[in-house]
């Protein structure tokens, strides 16, 4: 099986994220960048189709040198080939979808897998901008996959429930989380790792359709405190109420 | 929230990417994986066996052993870097893992036959075997070089007699590393479980390393075949492992004292009283910057000690300085966070006081704090204050 993942670098969730002088974007310095965590799980759901079809999982990203940080995260974690489409310029969802279906178009996928959304800017455009550009049928929010010859029976998330849907191979799937649990790069496999080729291509589009005009950080509010649920949580809700909320 | 570590002087930018993606690697693995069944080992005090295979599955036994025999082909940085992480866990975990990889793998690599390499080395490194090192005895300690435990030559092998005591994972141990004198010289012989004679009954009721196995080693006319005798002469042979050891002690202490910090941190932002957080006073504000001190410069002595190890420069005395003082100021953090923490720094909530206990016990093993100070001491008079 071709299997093509695809994986974006977004900044880790602890980071403080600062906008830039122009007030458009996220200015990147000092942010630690991390591999989209949802990405991960389209790894891992590669990796394990692999390992019951056999064939090829290709990690495609698109974005500047510091994303072959994750390509290295994901060779460690067992990919076989990495490639990057190198853009600098600023883009947006449709620019990255067209890069990554250009090239997908000369692998020739059976499936390409991706997270349901990248955690930076949440536009949940790609998978159905990916399947529309390479007339693919495209399922996002997925929780469970099944794929039999060309059947591909799926679970998606929907509001309070589940549904499930079915399509045929080729198609384009956005993971959920829960839909398996990534693994750990093994520690040498991290060192194999740094050896592997990164294939380096020019992006093929340069077309951007939506720009960003201004960006805002979110006013700050009162940071909540969520509890467990042992007799001691219990203890330290009461305690809360009486010293930090004075309810009482 | 999930460990962020602490690095006041960006020392990140010192490590290699790979470095930093093992330190991201076992610390996502510690928060998954040990984090939320270690408080239920330690207050059980049991070792919890489901880490061993997950361990081996990831790579953190024998990390810096060649490739060839299944281990990691790694630097000593990287080991450095792990053992950090795995006790910013729970020193008990850290040394199944050092155990495992320094006194008993190190060892079989270096003095063992290639045989002996191929029988054990790969299934350590899965963990689908476990080892210990018998060295200390109930009456010594500190000097090993009185040892009682003998070995007699007999056809085809040795005859072992004596008993060993404190080893950390001796009752779960399929093969013990156990040092014993012939003919007056110190060597080195592999102990397999279920040989005739020997037996590891577990130690209990610890109120240190509670989920760590510690126990003792007894042999009684066990006969060792030829073939699992080590080839080295001389307390240099266990020696060199400890040094081994104490290195990643020394970056396993710093993890330890990054976790009971960052917690300290966090109460102390968030524990109110006279109506603002306590991290507001004086008082707790000079004790975290005294903490962020001391764990800045033992990272940066773990940094270099690794240097040196890497460019095979490291000198045991090296490694002493880095053991004593980062295990000794580990101890003293863990110590301050229980006092930042109140009441609460005795709960099973927080990581302090479990960190606490274990440190009294780093504090000794491996060579106590005192023989460390000791063995500096020569290095810088020339003379040996414990030589008779």
């Amino acid at each position: 099986m071709n299997i093509l993942v695809c994986i974006s670098q977004v900044p880790d969730t602890t980071a403080k994220i600062v906008i830039n002088s122009a007030g458009n974007a996220v200015d990147p310095a000092g942010i630690k960048f991390i591999l989209n965590p949802y990405d991960e799980y389209a790894i891992e759901e590669g990796l394990r189709l692999r390992e019951k079809f056999t064939g090829t999982v290709t990690a495609v990203t698109v974005g500047g040198d510091s994303a072959k940080e994750i390509l290295r995260t994901a060779l460690a974690m067992g990919v076989d080939k990495a490639v990057i489409i190198k853009n600098a310029e600023k883009s947006d969802s449709f620019s990255v979808a067209k890069n990554i279906a250009d090239y997908a178009t000369t692998l020739n996928p059976d499936v390409i897998l991706l997270g349901r959304q990248s955690i930076d800017y949440d536009s949940f455009q790609m998978s159905g901008t990916l399947g529309e550009l390479m007339n693919m049928a495209s399922v996002s929010m997925v929780s469970k996959l099944e794929i039999t010859g060309t059947d591909v029976a799926m679970e998606r998330d929907i509001e309070g429930g589940k549904e499930s849907v079915q399509t045929s191979l080729p198609c384009v799937i956005g993971v959920q989380k829960g839909i398996n649990e990534p693994r750990y790069p093994k520690l040498p496999d991290i060192m194999k790792a740094k050896s592997k080729p990164i294939e380096e291509f020019s992006p093929s589009s340069q077309e951007t359709r939506v720009q960003t005009i201004t960006m805002d950080i979110p006013a700050s509010k009162r940071v909540g405190k969520i509890l467990g649920d042992t007799d001691a949580d219990i203890a330290e809700f009461v305690r809360l109420l009486h010293e930090d909320a004075k309810a009482f | 929230m999930a460990f962020q570590g602490v690095d006041f002087y960006n020392i990140d930018d010192l490590l290699s990417e790979d470095e930093k993606m093992v330190r991201q690697t076992v610390r996502d693995f510690v928060e998954n994986e040990i984090m939320p069944v270690i408080e239920d080992a330690y207050q059980g005090a049991y070792f919890p066996m489901d880490l061993v295979g997950k361990m081996g599955e990831l790579g953190v036994f024998g990390m810096t052993l060649p490739t060839e025999y299944g281990c990691g082909g790694m630097n000593n940085m990287c080991y450095g870097i792990a053992m950090q992480e795995l006790e910013r866990g729970d020193s008990g975990v850290r040394s199944f893992a050092s155990v495992q990889s320094s006194l008993v793998m190190y060892p079989i690599y270096t003095y063992g036959s290639e045989d002996i390499r191929n029988k054990w080395l790969p299934r350590l490194a899965k963990g689908e075997a476990i080892g210990c090192f018998g060295l200390t005895e109930p009456d010594h300690g500190s000097n090993p070089a009185g040892m009682l435990t003998n070995a007699k030559k007999i056809d085809g092998g040795f005859l072992l007699n004596g008993a060993k005591m404190w080893i950390t994972n001796g009752s779960l141990a399929d093969v013990a590393v156990v040092w014993a004198k012939y003919e007056g010289e110190v060597h080195g012989f592999l102990v397999e479980k279920g040989m005739k004679g020997f037996s590891a009954p577990e130690m209990k009721n610890k109120h240190s390393l509670r989920a760590s196995v510690t126990s003792e080693l007894i042999f009684q006319d066990v006969e060792i075949p030829e073939a699992n005798v080590l080839n080295i002469k001389g307390l240099k042979g266990p020696l060199s492992c400890l040094t081994q050891a104490r290195y990643g002690i020394s970056w396993g202490a710093i993890g330890s004292a990054m976790a009971t910090y960052e917690s300290s941190v966090n109460y102390a932002k968030s524990r109110i009283q006279f109506g603002k957080p306590i991290g507001g006073f004086q008082l707790v504000q000079e004790k975290l910057a005294w903490m962020l001190t001391e764990i800045t410069k033992g990272q940066l002595v773990n940094w270099r000690l690794a240097k040196m190890k890497d460019d095979k420069t490291m000198r045991p005395a090296q490694v002493s300085l880095a053991k004593r003082n980062n295990v000794a100021v580990a101890l003293d953090i863990a110590r301050v966070a229980r006092d930042i923490h109140g009441a609460n720094g005795i709960l099973s909530e927080y990581p302090i006081m479990r960190h606490a206990n274990n440190l009294e016990s780093v504090k000794t093993y491996e060579g106590t704090h005192d023989i460390h100070t000791l063995v500096l001491g020569a290095e810088i008079t020339g003379i040996q204050a414990f030589n008779g």
